[in-house]
């Protein structure tokens, strides 16, 4: 049994259940993914799978050390690859070339979705920490700013990890815990419960959680 | 809709029979109801006063009367599956989407007049 799969967010959604309440659902595209390589506690220190996406690629994008690992495990290239352990199950029988269907999901099962979410740029405190800046009239002059950010003689300093302005976003996020709704496997896409990072198309794992 | 994946998936949620509805008509929603084992049907007639969303997940609000002249206004997802059916009774004038004004009106104030079936 693979431990996760690897797919693109395709969007949201919403389906109704046997009750006839609303799920919201997002619509990943998950696999056929291909085991590129199995990484062994003998050879490697660790056990692990190393999915990739199976995708057209055109021969011209793939670098000669990556066609090389491709040819060796003889499997197509892959524009996506991402390595799962395998410590929970040291002896699933997977092996390079072995392919990873979304059919081995089913519904009821919990995983976590990783993804990259979307980048907002160098956002402001109220944004990304949200703060509740100054008020806007009564011949206030700080209006979006965030105030102290700490004392004087004793520390004299900023403290490490004060919240400030910065990058927002574009940042590798995990959602755990999300059930799986639906299975489409013709189509090899997974319906999952609630939100997923990221924009819709870009990349994602799909892990099995730890229970 | 966007993309031909999530139109797949929602075309398998929709309602095959959905009548023309628009706002101001007075529609009876066939609702239906779990009681223990038991499943009955419950009607809900009232004017629908606004439409929401588009596709799965496009909604009606419909303002009933109620006794004592109180309003009473229930939100269906029009493709859910407790709906058992969707009746337009009669449709009135209106001249806009939403019919919120409605809820500052009582009595004689708040009638529409009907119009010709489109």
């Amino acid at each position: 049994m693979a431990p996760g799969i690897l797919g693109r967010k395709i969007g949201m959604t919403q389906v109704f259940d046997e009750q006839g309440r609303v799920v919201p659902v997002t619509a990943l595209q998950a696999g056929p993914c291909v085991v590129v390589q199995r990484k062994t506690r003998d050879k490697d220190g660790y056990e692990a799978v190393q999915l990739g996406l199976v995708e057209f690629v055109a021969e011209r994008h793939v670098n000669k050390p990556s066609a090389g690992r491709f040819k060796g495990a003889g499997v197509e290239p892959s524009r996506f690859l991402s390595e799962l352990r395998l410590d929970d199950d040291p002896n699933a029988e997977l092996k390079a070339g072995d392919r990873v269907l979304a059919s081995e999901f089913k519904p009821k099962q919990k995983v976590d979705v990783v993804g990259t979410s979307k980048g907002k740029g160098f956002q402001g405190v109220i944004k990304r920490h949200g703060f509740a800046g100054g008020p806007d009239t009564h011949g206030s002059m700080t209006h979006r700013v965030p105030g102290s950010i700490g004392q004087s003689s004793y520390p004299s300093r900023v403290l490490r990890g004060t919240r400030m302005g910065g990058q927002t976003g574009n940042k590798r996020i995990t959602t755990v815990g999300l059930e799986i709704v639906r299975v489409i496997e013709d189509d090899n896409v997974i319906l999952v419960r609630g939100a997923v990072p990221g924009a819709n198309g870009s990349y994602v794992v799909v892990r099995r959680s730890r229970k | 809709m966007q993309n031909a994946v999530i139109d797949k998936i929602t075309k398998g949620e929709l309602r095959e029979e959905l009548p023309v509805m628009e706002p101001g008509d007075q529609i009876k929603v066939h609702v239906r109801i779990r009681e223990g084992e038991k499943e009955r049907v419950q009607i809900f007639e009232g004017i629908l006063i606004a439409r929401n969303n588009s596709g799965v997940s496009e909604t009606v609000t419909i303002r009933k009367i109620s006794f004592g002249g109180i309003g009473v206004e229930r939100i269906f997802p029009v493709h859910s599956p407790i709906i058992a059916k969707l009746e337009v009774v009669r449709q009135h004038k209106v001249r806009r989407a939403k019919l919120y004004y409605l809820r500052n009106l009582r009595g004689k104030a708040a009638r529409l007049t009907e119009r010709d079936r489109r």
